[in-house]
């Protein structure tokens, strides 16, 4: 089986500082993958690489197998790689389902000629994602400044979903959010990893780490310095291996 | 409890009450001009509102857009001077080459939009590229247009448009005759001492159609929601794929349009051009569209309860106007109101960011 | 946390070190770059006569731009201050007027009540501004909005449109004063022309330092020692650089607030006044004037950003002597007056765009 997404040899540079030093890693298909590290470890500008955001001064991306050249966020959408980041990037002036087809809103002709939004349509299909998830939120009409972390966090995973993502980056997905909302998060997840898509997840806490994830990978300033299968290690070699000292090559 | 639930009703109705309190304040105004004001209260008076406050309307519009976004165009009241300098200049050297009223009146008036966007664009181009606070980018096109304007004039207000220029401005939708005749736009020959009704100045039936138009486009078009959206978290829709960039250039843009018709209805109303025409109404069209409930912060607000707002100044306006009102007071009674709507949003948010 | 990994701040010390000073003081730079262009450009720019002229006009500039960088730092604006200063102004002239007429007392009495006060009435704006602010959280740019109009409204009521003159004598030869009058051989006095000289020398009379000038020296000086080397000085750039963080280092936001705006109109009023020392009547702002506009353009070229926390008085000042400068150069080199609006919307752009491109200079 071949990776969905693979980096090879990834570097980014900021003026002197190097914050991602040739980092290789793959993630398979139906897998989530953990990328872990310290503050500074060059975590976010790695996936800031695969989203668009920053364009990479080394190395190269694969996406199923073929190399490709990711320069702004769109062409990441447009290639079914999807990404929730730790704000979460709703507009919370906006309802439910206007934030799930942001920017690539259903449209209607009005009077033959005029293009307008296609409010019954996107309501519709939102209902379905969100039943598919298995969320309940009271009325999609609700502006997102009313609902909870956890809501929001399956609304934005929603997006995802309805986009068809065929790689999902997942910053932060559980921080700020109830015990039980993280439950539902992490639930939603190995959902989305029996349904086939490939998942990189960056989180602090370690137990949510150990419950979802099959693959660790490590960084520690701007190198890659560990991966390791989920059920082989500990909670206390990753911390190690986080703060710690040596390079360990697997 | 009988007690408390009929309490808690009444306050629900005060609620929801309260909630059009700008609706009530505006009937409030009104019934206070019918009766201190001689001649608010007919056809003509009605109409003098909105033959007048045409200006208040299309700034307010213009507003709407740029503050939604969470900026601000402070450029708007001297675009507006410019375009009534640049379409009456235009307009007096197109019939000076010998070509007709009416078509130098059209031709100038298109130059004068396609001309009016520039200042727009910059605008946008200076926010959204370079980064620059709209406060000071608006501010420096305020200067630099104001400057230009006036080279443009040299001290000589435009004047000898034509005629039909004035019959514009000043002409109304429908005429009738009672008992004869109706026509619409062109003025029927009458006998001296014959009823005419006019209805509906032709600079209002302009306005309204761009307003009606643009808020249409603003509810239910992709535009209008991206524009919202960018408004509510920038971020966000940078990376749903928006081009935010592009787009807000576009809204700049938007606003300048409405600033340069401003210009256009008042070259047509006043027969000339002056570079400090709109100067007094950018107050009034901020002080409108926060009435209507608009967010400096951005991301809230629409152009019909702008209207509302517009219409709340414009009623004020044209009521002590007609009251004998000199203009100062007319300074404290729009600041007072302004600071009033703010309050009432403080103190009362849920009624004005009211949701489902 | 991770997300949010911006640029590490190693990556700025690719600039060298003289383009951070040239970027930190461009707006000094390009004011003698000015002066030495405009000294070509027109005869008598280059004088102790133009300079000193310059000085003079700037002091209500001064006076207002130090007042919104007070506002500015603090986070906030005051959109107000330039009608205040009419405001002042107009009922400064106006009390000293009626004074006049009824002959109620001399000249001195009648100037000192109707200044102190002028500036007494012109801490009220501020005072609301402040407690619209600080207690009802309304929005700086609302809050003196509407008071630029209400201010503007009573100003007008109080002169009904006309400026106030017929005023005490010996106001103007106070306000256009000059420290030291040499005739060059001849005779040298302070405060006054030298007695006895006739009619032909005034031409020949070499004026030094006007008045005007230890005015704002003093009262810029005053000021400055507050901003930067009192403890409330140092809170007005804790709140602007975050709030939050200044409530909860307990620090009393509400109150020193509405300080901050009382003394943004306190130094409006202060302008208003001495515009009548200046020119002997009193004045209204005319709409065209955009004085706050200016004032405000000044401090945002002299370094301050409208996000707040950043800025210095004399950064301002070189704001308001830089766009006087150009005003000034621009008229003697015999240019028409409207290219100076488009000069000083240029030069704005200018110094927003190198406070973007060097964001942590200050």
């Amino acid at each position: 089986m071949e990776y969905i997404l693979e980096v090879q040899d990834l570097t980014k540079k900021f003026g002197g500082l190097v914050a991602v030093n040739n980092v290789s890693m793959g993630v398979y298909p139906g897998e989530v993958v953990g990328l872990l590290g310290d503050n500074g470890a060059g975590k976010s500008t790695l996936i800031k690489m695969v989203s668009g955001v920053y364009h990479p001064d080394g190395g190269r991306i694969l996406f199923k197998g073929e190399e490709v050249k990711i320069t702004s966020p769109i062409d990441a959408l447009a290639m079914g790689i999807e990404t929730l980041y730790q704000d979460l990037a709703l507009a919370e002036n906006l309802n439910v389902y206007s934030n799930i087809f942001l920017g690539r809103e259903k449209l209607k002709k009005f009077l033959g000629f005029v293009n307008v939004l296609d409010h019954n349509q996107m309501l519709s299909e939102s209902k379905k994602v969100l039943h598919g998830l298995e969320i309940e939120i009271p009325s999609l009409k609700n502006k997102i400044r009313m609902l909870s972390g956890g809501q929001r966090q399956a609304v934005a995973i929603s997006r995802s979903i309805y986009w068809e993502a065929k790689f999902l980056i997942m910053d932060e997905p559980t921080a700020a959010l109830g015990i039980t909302e993280q439950k539902k998060v992490l639930d939603m997840m190995r959902t989305l990893k029996d349904q086939g898509l490939g998942i990189i997840v960056i989180s602090h806490q370690l137990r949510d780490i150990f419950s979802v994830t099959d693959r660790l990978v490590i960084m520690r300033r701007g190198f890659k310095v560990a991966e390791r299968m989920t059920k082989e290690t500990n909670p206390d070699e990753i911390v190690g291996l986080i703060v710690g000292a040596e390079t360990v090559n697997k | 409890m009988k007690d408390s639930s009929s309490a808690r009703n009444y306050k629900r109705f005060l609620i929801s009450a309260g909630r059009q309190w700008a609706l009530i304040f505006l009937v409030l105004e009104t019934l206070v001009f019918i009766i201190f004001a001689r001649g608010f209260f007919s056809l003509k008076g009605l109409q003098i509102i909105f033959f007048f406050s045409t200006a208040i309307f299309l700034l307010g519009t213009a507003e709407t857009f740029v503050i939604i976004t969470g900026g601000i165009d402070l450029s708007v009241g001297f675009i507006m001077g410019f375009a009534s300098i640049v379409s009456a200049k235009l307009i007096v050297i197109l019939s000076n080459m010998g070509i007709s009223p009416g078509l130098s009146i059209l031709i100038g008036i298109i130059i004068t939009l396609l001309v009016g966007l520039i200042p727009g664009y910059i605008n946008g181009t200076l926010v959204a590229r370079l980064k620059v606070p709209s406060f000071i980018a608006t501010f420096s096109m305020l200067s630099i247009t104001y400057g230009i304007s006036e080279l443009l004039i040299q001290g000589v207000p435009a004047k000898n448009l034509p005629y039909l220029a004035n019959n514009i401005g000043n002409g109304y939708f429908i005429y009738i005759l009672p008992g004869k005749l109706v026509t619409l736009f062109k003025k029927p020959a009458i006998v001296r001492g014959e009823p005419l009704i006019e209805i509906i100045p032709n600079v209002v039936v302009f306005t309204f159609l761009f307003v009606f138009i643009f808020s249409f486009i603003l509810k239910r078009t992709k535009f209008g929601q991206h524009t919202y959206a960018i408004g509510g978290n920038i971020e966000a829709a940078v990376r749903a794929g928006i081009n935010v960039k592009s787009h807000l250039i576009k809204i700049y843009m938007v606003s300048s349009f409405f600033s340069t018709l401003a210009g256009i209805m008042y070259m047509l109303k006043y027969v000339t051009g002056k570079g400090d025409a709109g100067a007094t109404f950018l107050l009034d069209a901020i002080v409108a569209v926060v009435i209507g409930g608009a967010s400096l912060y951005g991301g809230i607000g629409t152009v019909g309860k702008t209207i509302l707002g517009c219409l709340i100044i414009a009623v004020l306006e044209t009521g002590l106007r007609m009251m004998g009102v000199p203009t100062f007071e007319k300074y404290i009674a729009v600041g007072i109101v302004l600071i009033f709507a703010v309050l009432i949003d403080q103190f009362f948010p849920e009624l004005i960011h009211k949701e489902d | 946390m991770a997300s949010n990994t911006a640029i590490p701040v190693s990556a700025g010390k690719e600039r060298s070190e003289i383009v951070i000073i040239f970027a930190r003081n461009w707006a000094l730079f390009f004011l003698i770059f000015l002066t030495a262009v405009f000294s070509f450009t027109g005869k008598g720019f280059f004088s102790l006569k133009n300079f000193q002229n310059i000085l003079y006009l700037s002091t209500i500039f001064l006076l207002l731009a130090t007042a919104e960088t007070y506002v500015i730092i603090s986070g906030g604006i005051d959109l107000s201050v330039g009608f205040v200063m009419g405001l002042s102004s107009v009922l400064s002239a106006k009390i000293m007027q009626i004074m006049h007429e009824a002959l109620i007392a001399g000249p001195v009495t009648i100037i000192i009540l109707g200044t102190l006060i002028a500036i007494g009435v012109s801490l009220m704006p501020g005072l609301i501004n402040g407690v619209l602010i600080a207690r009802y959280n309304v929005p700086p740019f609302i809050a003196t909005l509407g008071m630029w109009g209400i201010a503007n409204g009573i100003t007008l009521k109080i002169c009904q449109g006309f400026p106030v003159s017929y005023l005490p004598p010996g106001l103007v030869e106070l306000g256009n004063g000059y420290i030291v009058y040499i005739l060059p051989g001849k005779a040298f006095s302070f405060f006054h022309k030298p007695f006895g000289i006739e009619d032909s020398q005034i031409r020949e009379l070499i004026r030094i330092i006007p008045n005007a000038i230890i005015f704002f020296v003093v009262v810029l000086s005053i000021f400055w020692f507050i901003l930067n080397k009192t403890k409330f000085g140092q809170h007005n750039y804790a709140i602007g650089g975050s709030k939050d963080a200044a409530v909860r280092a307990g620090i009393n936001v509400k109150k020193h607030l509405i300080i901050v705006y009382t003394l943004s109109s306190f130094l409006a009023g202060l302008a208003g006044v001495f515009n009548v020392f200046q020119t002997g009547i009193g004045n209204f702002t005319p709409f065209s004037a955009m004085y706050e506009l200016f004032a405000i353009a000044a401090v945002v070229i002299g370094g301050a950003s409208l996000m707040g926390g950043k800025g210095r008085i004399i950064g301002s000042c070189i704001g308001v002597i830089l766009l006087r400068l150009i005003a000034n150069g621009l008229s003697i080199a015999g240019v028409e007056p409207f290219y100076r609006f488009i000069a000083v919307g240029l030069i704005l752009i200018i110094a927003v765009v190198i406070d973007q491109l060097f964001p942590d200079l200050f």
